[in-house]
């Protein structure tokens, strides 16, 4: 199984300003130094180089995770911006003359979370069938309202595709594209919904926009949702002192969070997600530095964590 | 872990030892919370001296935060000094430095904080 980031940012897209680009530029050749390349492989190796906030950037889609499984059938959770170059990356490679078949797992239906869904070219191409599961009984009104007068020109109606929806029941595994699917109730505002995704041994736990609480009870029911997880994909917004003190109860926690209930759960990976819009590429950079020393100095005895920062465009192999 | 208070005129001192974690956390924030009953902190800053501490996790810090508002909701200062390198490290990647001000000695806090 495969993990595909369309979409990393959370609550609101952004994207790289002129000045982000200029500081790239000038940290970049500020490293080189005066260095000559004799070819464009060298240039590339010394790009290799350079901190990723230099030579590359996490981007600023709002959420969509493609879980490539190996089927005929796509798995994608949320629609947030991420999902426009999602749906021009299924046309490029399927084309409108072959239709396929979306399954979309939403966590919540705040607006960062579905954006995407109009921009999402399968949706109006004849043929294609989109199956939409949530644990919201909004679901499908909240999907319709955001493709409706005066909020978008085109309705819903109008999209091409068939289009089912499925209300899950958290705590009930559900077999859905050749995944054993479980949904998780989460603390944010309005609720949300993680998703602990099963198949072959291999297991992805999507747990966004979720806060975290002093609470002995829900945060043993976390661990068991993230037990042994090949990969969790983890709502780290906010630092720990934000997440409880001028940000409590905004619905987001922090890598502090994410580090603790891995370790617990003996989980092998952990994907930084829903990144703050505020953070510019260095700001992150160091948050993940930061995150895996926190990592190295909670460890005690246990297994070391892998510790990642989702990008826009990372593929993770499990 | 332990708490223990220790006497000083200008400031109520108190000294806490070993892991401060899902195993501790509540006895520490039960004795913290006792020690800030019996004592006027709107009149004498409350300092923790942390120099014994070992580790601090997540669970710990958010008692920290807890006696930080119960603190300020008496018009009262509170400080953390003398942390290990290793927890110091911890605060500044929860960067609850920007939360509860830490100093390098117990004098120096004392000295900032009834100023």
């Amino acid at each position: 199984m495969k993990v595909k980031f369309w979409g990393t940012r959370g609550s609101l897209p952004v994207a790289a300003t002129a000045a982000d680009i200029r500081k790239k530029i000038i940290a970049a050749l500020t490293a080189a130094n005066g260095r000559s390349f004799a070819s464009a492989d060298e240039i590339e190796a010394f790009a290799d180089q350079l901190p990723f906030a230099v030579a590359g950037g996490y981007g600023g889609h709002s959420s969509c995770v493609e879980l490539l499984c190996g089927g005929p059938e796509h798995v994608i959770c949320d629609l947030g911006s991420g999902a426009r170059p999602l749906g021009q990356a299924k046309i490029a490679a399927f084309g409108p003359a072959c239709p396929q078949d979306y399954h979309v797992f939403l966590s919540h239906l705040h607006w960062d979370h579905l954006m995407g869904l109009p921009f999402f070219v399968p949706l109006y191409l004849p043929g294609n069938r989109i199956f939409m599961y949530g644990c919201h009984a909004e679901m499908e009104g909240a999907v319709r309202l955001q493709m409706s007068e005066p909020c978008f020109p085109v309705l819903f109606d109008q999209a091409a595709a068939k289009i089912e929806f499925h209300q899950l029941e958290p705590g009930k595994p559900y077999d859905i594209a050749g995944l054993r699917v479980t949904a998780k109730k989460q603390m944010h505002h309005g609720d949300s919904y993680g998703y602990r995704f099963e198949k072959a041994g291999k297991v992805v736990v999507y747990s966004t926009d979720s806060e975290h609480k002093n609470n002995p009870q829900a945060r043993a029911g976390f661990v068991e949702f993230f037990r042994a997880a090949d990969l969790v994909v983890f709502d780290a917004m906010y630092s720990l002192a934000e997440a409880v003190s001028v940000k409590a109860d905004w619905g987001h926690s922090s890598n502090i969070d994410g580090i603790e209930l891995c370790q617990e759960a003996c989980a092998r990976r952990l994907a930084l997600f829903h990144h703050e819009p505020v953070h510019d590429d260095a700001r992150l950079d160091a948050l993940l530095a930061d995150t895996r020393r926190f990592e190295e100095i909670s460890r005690g005895n246990g297994p070391p964590l892998e510790v990642i920062s989702a990008y826009d465009g990372l593929t993770v192999a499990l | 872990m332990q708490l223990s208070a220790r006497p000083h005129q200008n400031a109520t001192v108190l000294a806490a030892s070993g892991r401060i974690d899902q195993n501790s956390s509540d006895d520490f924030l039960a004795a913290l919370q006792g020690h800030l009953e019996g004592s006027d902190v709107a009149a004498v800053p409350l300092v923790l001296d942390f120099s014994g501490v070992d580790y601090i996790s997540s669970v710990g810090l958010r008692a920290l935060m807890m006696i930080s508002r119960q603190v300020k909701a008496k018009q009262g200062k509170i400080g953390i000094a003398a942390l290990q390198p290793l927890v110091r490290e911890v605060f500044g990647i929860a960067r609850f430095e920007l939360v509860i001000p830490c100093f390098d000695s117990v004098d120096g806090a004392i000295a900032e904080l009834s100023a």
